[in-house]
C-alpha cells in the first residue's frame, strides 16, 4: 500500500498537467462511493442467494439410491443413516468428506465444531436441519475410549531380508 | 494436475444439485475423483510428485502423511515430504512476477522484492530442517482431538535454499517496538472466498531473525512442490510447520503478537496451564505451541518384520527436539523394562534431525514392541504414554513403536 502511494505521489510531481485529470476521476469516484455507501444495502448472505437461484434442479447419479443402513456412500464414505444426505449436502461443499469421516466426537463435540466453522470458516446457518445432522455425526461418527495407548493394529507381516 | 483441474471444474458446475430431494445451497457436493477414506496415493494423477506410499487423510485440502518407514532417507525427498494444507493451492503461479512485500506496523518502510532480486541482492544459504505438523500424533488423543487425525509421519527434514529473513528485514529496516512477524500467502480458502484468509501464522522476532530462518525458493536442489509451497516458502525449523508460510507473499513486521488467521482460539495453542483429558478450556487460557518437544521416529524396519531366533535386528531412523539438540536415543524391545543406547549423529546443521541406529539382539521367538525414546539437550525424554490433552490434539510426543515377530 505505502509503495502505491509513493508512486502515485511521483506520478503527480513528474506530471502536474495530468492532476486535474486525476481530481477530477478522484470526484467521480468519491461520488460513486458515497453512493454505494448511502444507498447500496448488501443482502444478507449475497453469494448462498445467487447460487441458490442458479442452481438447476437435479439428481446426483452417483447416490445408491438403495443404499443400505450400515453401508458406506461410495463418493463420499459417510455412513449411510438417518440424516447421511444432509451431511452430503452441507458437509462436502467446501472441504473432502473425509475431513469430517476422520473425526470422531460427542453431540457437543460436533457441534463446537460446526460453531467454529460458522464463526470463523463461513459455513452457513444449518437451521432446521442443523438437529438432524448432529444427531447423525452423533450416532454414527462418535468416540470410543482409546486409552492412554492403543495397541498396535493393522500389522502387515513380511519376512525381513538381509538381517544378519 | 490439468486433468484435474478441469475436472474439478466440471464437477463444480455440474453438482449444484439436489441430493434426495435436499438442495445443496452453496458450492458444490464435489463428487470426489478418487473417493473417500484411508486412502494411498496409488493414482499419479492425485498430486503429481508425491510418492504412491503416503496416505491421503483429505484431498480437499490436501492433507497426506508418510507412513515412517518412507522417512528413511537422511534428507526427506520432495516426493516423500508430508503435505498439510490448510485452503486450496494457488493456480497459474507466475515466478517471474511473484514478489514478496514486507510491511506492517514496526517495518520502517514497506519493501517488495521480485524472486530474482532475492537472488541477487542477499547471500544464499541451505540448511536442513525439521518441519513437523504440529498435530502430528494427534490421532492417538484421548478423547479424540479434532482435526486431520495424523498418525506418526506428518513430518520432514529436506534441505531448504533462500535467503536470511533477518537479511530481508535488515533492508527493510525494523522498528524498536517490533515483536512479531506474522506471513500471508496466496492460498484460496475453501469456500473460495478470495478475500478469506486462510492461515497467517508468525513467531516472535527473536525466531524471525535467527541465521536458520529462511525465505526459500528451492528445496533439495529443486524448485519446491507446489502443495508444499512453490515458488516462495518462509521456512523455520523446530517449530509446528504451520509457521512456515507457503506461497508466501508478504510477511508483516508486528508491534503485536500476530492476530491473523488461525493465532487465536485453539488452533495451533494448547491450555496453559496443563487440563484433565476432555475438559473444556477458554480462550484465555490457551498459548501459543512454540519449539516442538523431543521425538523420533524408527524408519527401518517397516512394522511388521518377521525374523529368525537368532537374527540380528538391525534398527534405525532420525531424531529431533525442536530448538534443542537430542542428546540420546534408546531402543526397547521390552516395552520399556529395559533401554538400549543407541548410535546417534550430530546434525547436519542446528535444527536438522539426527539419525540413530542400533543392533538388537531378540533372544526368544514371539511378538515384540521395538520402541524408540529420544532425550534431549535439556535431558527431557519422549513419553512412552501419549502426554498432556489438548482441545486440537497437539504436540504427542510419544515414543514410536514398531511391530517384529521372532520365529
Ligand atoms: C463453508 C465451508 C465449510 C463447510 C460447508 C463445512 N466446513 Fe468443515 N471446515 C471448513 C474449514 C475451512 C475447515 C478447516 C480446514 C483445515 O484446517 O484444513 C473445516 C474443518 C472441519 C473439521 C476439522 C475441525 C478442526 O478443528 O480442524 C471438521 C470435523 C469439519 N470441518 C466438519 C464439517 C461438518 C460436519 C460440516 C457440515 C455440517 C462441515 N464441516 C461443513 C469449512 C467448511
Amino acid at each position: 500500500m505505502m509503495e502505491k502511494k509513493n508512486d502515485l505521489l511521483e506520478v503527480l510531481q513528474k506530471a502536474t498537467g495530468a492532476l486535474i485529470g486525476i481530481l477530477s476521476l478522484a470526484l467521480i469516484l468519491s461520488l460513486g462511493a458515497a453512493y454505494l455507501f448511502f444507498f447500496y444495502k448488501p443482502s444478507p448472505k449475497p453469494i448462498l442467494a445467487k447460487q441458490e437461484t442458479a442452481t438447476p434442479v437435479a439428481k446426483v447419479e452417483a447416490v445408491a439410491p438403495n443404499a443400505e443402513n450400515g453401508t458406506v456412500d461410495e463418493e463420499t464414505g459417510f455412513i449411510i443413516d438417518t440424516g447421511w444426505e444432509l451431511a452430503k449436502a452441507n458437509c462436502t461443499n467446501c472441504h473432502a468428506a473425509t475431513l469430517v469421516t476422520q473425526n470422531r466426537a460427542t453431540r457437543e463435540g460436533w457441534e463446537g465444531m460446526i460453531r467454529w466453522m460458522q464463526r470463523t470458516q463461513k459455513l452457513w446457518d444449518l437451521g432446521e436441519n442443523e438437529a438432524a445432522i448432529l444427531d447423525y455425526l452423533a450416532k454414527n461418527y462418535a468416540p470410543e475410549n482409546k486409552g492412554r495407548r492403543p495397541n498396535l493394529t493393522d500389522v502387515e507381516w513380511y519376512e525381513l531380508e538381509g538381517t544378519k | 494436475m490439468n486433468t484435474r483441474r478441469s475436472f474439478l471444474k466440471k464437477s463444480f458446475l455440474g453438482s449444484q444439485a439436489l441430493v434426495w430431494g435436499v438442495p445443496v445451497v452453496y458450492g458444490s457436493v464435489a463428487p470426489e475423483k478418487y473417493p473417500f477414506v484411508g486412502k494411498w496415493l496409488a493414482d499419479p494423477e492425485m498430486l503429481p510428485g508425491k510418492n504412491a506410499g503416503l496416505k491421503v487423510l483429505g484431498e480437499r485440502p490436501w492433507n497426506i502423511e508418510t507412513p515412517p518407514h518412507l522417512l528413511d532417507d537422511k534428507v526427506t525427498p520432495a516426493d516423500k515430504m508430508f503435505v498439510r494444507n490448510n485452503g486450496l493451492m494457488p493456480e497459474a503461479i507466475d515466478v517471474a512476477n511473484w514478489s514478496l512485500t514486507i510491511n506492517g506496523e514496526s517495518a520502517k518502510t514497506t519493501k517488495s522484492y521480485s524472486i530474482a532480486e532475492l537472488k541477487s541482492k542477499f547471500k544464499t544459504y541451505t540448511y536442513q530442517l525439521t518441519i513437523e505438523c504440529g498435530g502430528n500424533g494427534r490421532a492417538e488423543f484421548n478423547p479424540p482431538a479434532k482435526g486431520n487425525q495424523w498418525e506418526v509421519g506428518a513430518v520432514s527434514c529436506a534441505k531448504w535454499t533462500g535467503v536470511r529473513l533477518k537479511d530481508i528485514l535488515m533492508d527493510v529496516g525494523i522498528k524498536d517496538d517490533a515483536v512479531y512477524i506474522g506471513y500471508y500467502g496466496k492460498d484460496v480458502h475453501l469456500s473460495k472466498d478470495p478475500k478469506k484468509v486462510v492461515i497467517s501464522r508468525g513467531v516472535p522476532i527473536s525466531k524471525a531473525l535467527e541465521d536458520e530462518t529462511l525465505v526459500a525458493w528451492a528445496m533439495n536442489g529443486e524448485d519446491i512442490p507446489l502443495a508444499n509451497g512453490h515458488p516462495l516458502r518462509l521456512v523455520m525449523g523446530g517449530w509446528p510447520g504451520s509457521v512456515s508460510g507457503k506461497w508466501l507473499s508478504t510477511i508483516a513486521v508486528r508491534n503485536v503478537v500476530h492476530d491473523g488467521e488461525k493465532m487465536g482460539g485453539d488452533s495451533y495453542r494448547v491450555p496453559c496451564e496443563a487440563v484433565a483429558p476432555g475438559e473444556v478450556v477458554p480462550d484465555e487460557n490457551m498459548c501459543i505451541i512454540e519449539g516442538m518437544p523431543v521425538k523420533s521416529i524408527i524408519s527401518y524396519p517397516k512394522t511388521g518384520a518377521l525374523i529368525k531366533v537368532g537374527q540380528t535386528l538391525p534398527v534405525r531412523g532420525h531424531a529431533w527436539a525442536g530448538d534443542k539438540s537430542v542428546k540420546e536415543v534408546h531402543v526397547s524391545a521390552d516395552f520399556g523394562a529395559t533401554w538400549q543406547k543407541a548410535d546417534l549423529e550430530g546434525p547436519a546443521n542446528r535444527l536438522a534431525w539426527q539419525h540413530f541406529s542400533a543392533e538388537l539382539e531378540l533372544p526368544a521367538t514371539g511378538y515384540y514392541e521395538i520402541w524408540a525414546k529420544a532425550t534431549d539437550s535439556d535431558g527431557k525424554s519422549q513419553p512412552m504414554v501419549v502426554p498432556g490433552w489438548n482441545p486440537k490434539g497437539y504436540l504427542n510426543n510419544a515414543c514410536h513403536r514398531i511391530a517384529v515377530k521372532v520365529r
